[in-house]
């Protein structure tokens, strides 16, 4: 227990020291917003995590969250006056609403099944941004209003980046709590055998529902943060390609894992960036360490390497 | 009646390619549980490599034989490096394998030949031919059939041949199989190569009607997908229907009630029928034992 | 009193009648034992009495309530438990983290506390795992608290199921082989904990194939063949009923047995 607690510090401790000291090393204002666009991607992963990893339910349309939160900060203000940490806090309330609605049939279902139903509700969401042009500015997307806090206007990379990070650190806080609470052990429960979660009176629908939501919640929350952060929003967001993203981030870093969120995030978002100067060959490398890099660890990136350090401490 | 025969025949024809994409999505899932996302790479293979073929003179039946060879041959490469070596990984892993593969995979079609959208002639002219006031592309009858040789050749082969039979066993139970001397092994291979052709097939014979470019296979991948869970994912019969059903969701909810909507009516109808059948249309009801 | 009271229960798959009109009850601190060949439907009884198949026909009382055709958490949450002949423990989860989820429904689980990990959750934790850590000495695992139960031999994962379903206190417990796989130094330890379990009140229900254990603790005997009931009584009229001794010798063994 002492050392569950210690563990669970040591990580916020090092993230927070991480976000704190890389501004001293940054170059240029570019790395900033390369790095908020890291800690939003870790944040909706995180929560997409809780889902796949916790609870192992998979969602192939987990994006459709990420585009309402996105959506509801750029509509919200512009059409609707509303203002926008209201708006961020109503996609939120939006994304909870819809994931419970529909997450009450859809959870019934099982491995492909569920991961088609996920991919069609994402598809939906997506087709619905990117045609009602007239609120979302169709396929070419909308600029979104500076977000204003107490008078405070939020803007610029160097801002965003402590906003992200911040957000970030009460993300990955949030869901080191959950791990170690009976929430978090029926989620893990379920996830290794429903009927045995069953029997002992876990209502497995219930928590099937509960990661749903959460996971819905941090999607929307990173894409009202992204959205801010761009000052401009598109119907890709919330599209397919980017569900399948969040869900390679997560396997990547590994499922289950907080910290593999990040890694993951860290992996798949700096990667492209980097693999910019390849041009051309920037899909083909993409691809090609996608593919090794879960051949040779299967199990993610952060499992995988700190199972081998623990062999390596004890032999 | 003309309006409804045109959305029919369109409906069909697209149906009968999204089929043949939820038939090799099957072929792969029975021989070795994996759900292949690069299948729709198959299919923009068999269309852009005839089209670079028959380009650089090659006659079409040459160049559409190459595109054929060569998505086999990648098929094969993909088994083989890919998800042979990750055997014995979850479900979600080897999916995250052949999701990177098709990012790979479009990669190289891009670099290899070019961004462009590409046609290729239909096999036999472009005049529309009149049916009851429907204007019917000719292409249409060639995918129509060929996609129905395909079919029947597949329902041959695993009916009527040793090897086919051993694919079945694989199916049904891979360790079975395995201890009555099938080397499932060889099996997954050919399940790979056979719907990698399947899927070729598919590209070629489509290419004439939709165009093709490096990256078509994505939202190929995800319709055949969605129709062979639409059919119950491993049931061939259902992969066939599945495809035909959701060809024809989107024509007639295209033409009748709103084009931009066009893939959320054939979505809705997923969820809805998950949602009634959650094995889907065909697929076997199981008892979980405990 | 009976607790548990299950009549007429009947339930067939693709025609085959794998349970066919079979009637049991069981009264606090008893122990009924259901014993018959392979494939005389003792799982499934036991899987259509706690929820997990609906029967096709019959009904269900627990402590008089009808709960025929209650999903297994509601069953659980009137006090019911079990354990499964093929073992579902939590694979990935410490063999204490495994007692703890046994604890579900002595636990409060709202969501919000959970996620800002309030101190009475905190709490919370702290007394459920001390409850956890007894029940694992109880029987007999808590040097390996913290290890994956994944990682656990075969017999200690099933006292490891033993624990977690008792963590949850049940009125009724239902245990499927629990000392299949265990060798004859396991046995006895799991016969005197459902001897122990029994004598604290809980009514206990047992699927077992190794008949010594049988024999010894049952207080009831009921004996299946094919779906159907062939045989009631105690141990001793079991023992001694020609038919029982049929199914389970044939014709011929129950002969030499009568000689002998």
């Amino acid at each position: 227990m002492g050392a569950l607690l210690n563990q669970r510090f040591l990580t916020l401790a090092v993230l927070a020291v991480v976000i704190a000291v890389l501004p001293f090393v940054f170059p240029s204002s570019y790395y900033f917003r390369v790095a908020s666009l890291v800690w939003v991607s870790a944040l909706a992963a995180i929560g997409l995590n809780i889902l796949m990893g916790q609870a192992g339910q998979v969602s192939l349309g987990h994006a459709a969250f990420f585009g309402i939160g996105a959506y509801a900060v750029a509509i919200g203000p512009t059409h609707l006056g509303i203002p926008p940490w209201a708006a961020l806090l109503i996609g939120a309330a939006l994304s909870a609403v819809l994931a419970y609605l529909v997450g009450r049939p859809i959870l019934r279902l099982k491995g492909h099944y569920l991961a088609i139903a996920t991919l069609g509700l994402g598809v939906l969401v997506a087709l619905v941004i990117s045609t009602e042009s007239g609120w979302t500015g169709g396929p070419d997307g909308m600029p979104v209003e500076r977000l204003t806090l107490f008078g405070w206007r939020v803007s610029g990379s160097y801002t965003w980046y402590w906003v992200t990070g911040a957000l970030l650190l009460v993300g990955t806080w949030i869901a080191l709590n959950l791990d170690e609470t009976p929430t978090g052990r029926a989620f893990r429960a379920l996830h290794d055998s429903e009927v045995a979660a069953q029997v002992v009176g876990v209502d497995v629908a219930r928590f099937k529902l509960q990661a749903f939501v959460i996971a819905a919640v941090y999607a929307s929350i990173a894409g009202s943060a992204l959205a801010f952060m761009n000052g401009f929003i598109n119907p890709d967001q919330a599209g397919f390609l980017h569900s399948v993203e969040l869900v390679t981030i997560v396997v990547l870093g590994g499922l289950g894992s907080v910290v593999g969120s990040i890694v993951g995030a860290v992996v798949l978002v700096t990667l492209p960036q980097a693999l910019t100067m390849f041009h051309e060959y920037e899909h083909l490398l993409l691809g090609l360490i996608i593919v090794v890099s879960m051949i040779f660890m299967r199990n993610g990136i952060v499992p995988s390497l700190s199972g081998l350090f623990l062999r390596r401490a004890r032999s | 009646m003309a309006e409804f025969l045109q959305f029919l025949i369109s409906g069909l024809t697209v149906g009968a390619v999204y089929a043949l994409v939820a038939l090799g999505f099957t072929l792969i899932y029975n021989a070795s549980g994996v759900v292949n996302f690069a299948q729709g790479e198959f299919v923009m293979l068999g269309g852009m490599v005839t089209v670079f073929a028959s380009a650089a003179g090659v006659p079409l039946v040459l160049a559409a034989f190459i595109a054929v060879v060569v998505a086999v041959v990648i098929g094969l490469l993909l088994h083989r490096l890919a998800i042979e070596p990750a055997r014995g990984a979850s479900a979600v892993t080897l999916i995250i394998i052949t999701i990177g593969a098709s990012i790979l995979f479009r990669g190289i079609a891009a670099i290899i030949f070019d961004k462009q959208f590409h046609k290729l002639p239909g096999f036999t002219g472009e005049t529309p031919i009149d049916i009851l006031g429907a204007a019917v592309q000719p292409q249409s009858f060639w995918v129509l059939g060929g996609a129905a040789v395909v079919v029947v050749a597949l329902y041959v082969f695993l009916e009527h041949t040793l090897l086919g039979k051993a694919v079945l066993a694989t199916a049904a139970n891979r360790l079975a199989a395995r201890l009555v001397g099938i080397n499932t092994t060889t099996i997954m291979a050919l399940a790979f190569g056979g719907s990698a052709a399947i899927g070729a097939i598919a590209g070629i014979l489509v290419t004439p009607i939709t165009l093709t470019s490096y990256d078509v296979g994505t939202l190929l991948a995800l319709k055949g997908f969605a129709a062979a869970m639409l059919g119950g994912m491993g049931n061939p019969v259902g992969a066939v229907v599945g495809g035909l059903l959701l060809g024809l969701l989107e024509a007639f909810g295209a033409g009748y009630l709103s084009s931009t909507y066009k893939d959320a009516f054939a979505f809705l109808v997923i969820l809805i029928v998950l949602f009634v059948a959650p094995q889907g249309l065909f697929g076997r009801r199981v008892v979980e034992r405990v | 009193m009976t607790i548990l009271k299950a009549t007429d229960i009947g339930i067939s798959f693709g025609g085959v009648k794998a349970v066919d009109g079979v009637s049991f009850s069981v009264s606090p601190g008893q122990i009924l034992s259901i014993i018959g060949p392979n494939g005389a439907g003792k799982t499934t009884l036991f899987n259509i009495v706690s929820g997990i198949y609906a029967a096709s026909r019959g009904t269900i009382h627990l402590a008089d309530e009808d709960v025929t055709g209650l999903s297994p958490h509601k069953l659980a949450a009137r006090g019911l438990s079990r354990t499964f002949q093929n073992l579902q423990i939590f694979q990935r989860m410490t063999a204490c983290e495994n007692v703890m989820v046994g604890r579900h429904l002595r636990e409060k689980c709202s969501l919000l506390p959970a996620l800002f990990r309030t101190p009475s959750v905190t709490r919370q934790n702290r007394e459920t795992r001390a409850a956890a850590l007894d029940l694992l000495a109880y029987v007999g695992l808590k040097d390996v608290a913290d290890v994956p139960a994944g990682s656990l031999p075969y017999g200690a994962c099933k006292r490891l199921e033993i624990a977690r379903a008792l963590a949850a206190e049940p009125r009724v417990l239902l245990l499927d082989e629990p000392a299949a796989g265990c060798n004859a130094v396991e046995t006895e330890e799991i016969d005197h904990l459902i001897r122990q379990v029994a004598d604290r009140g809980v009514a206990v229900v047992l699927v077992e194939h190794d008949m010594k254990l049988v024999m010894k603790i049952s207080d009831r005997i009921l004996v299946l063949e094919r779906g159907r009931p062939l045989a009631e009584g105690t141990p001793r009229e079991v023992r001694d009923d020609p038919k029982v001794l049929e199914a389970y010798l044939g014709q011929h063994g129950a002969r030499e047995a009568a000689r002998a």
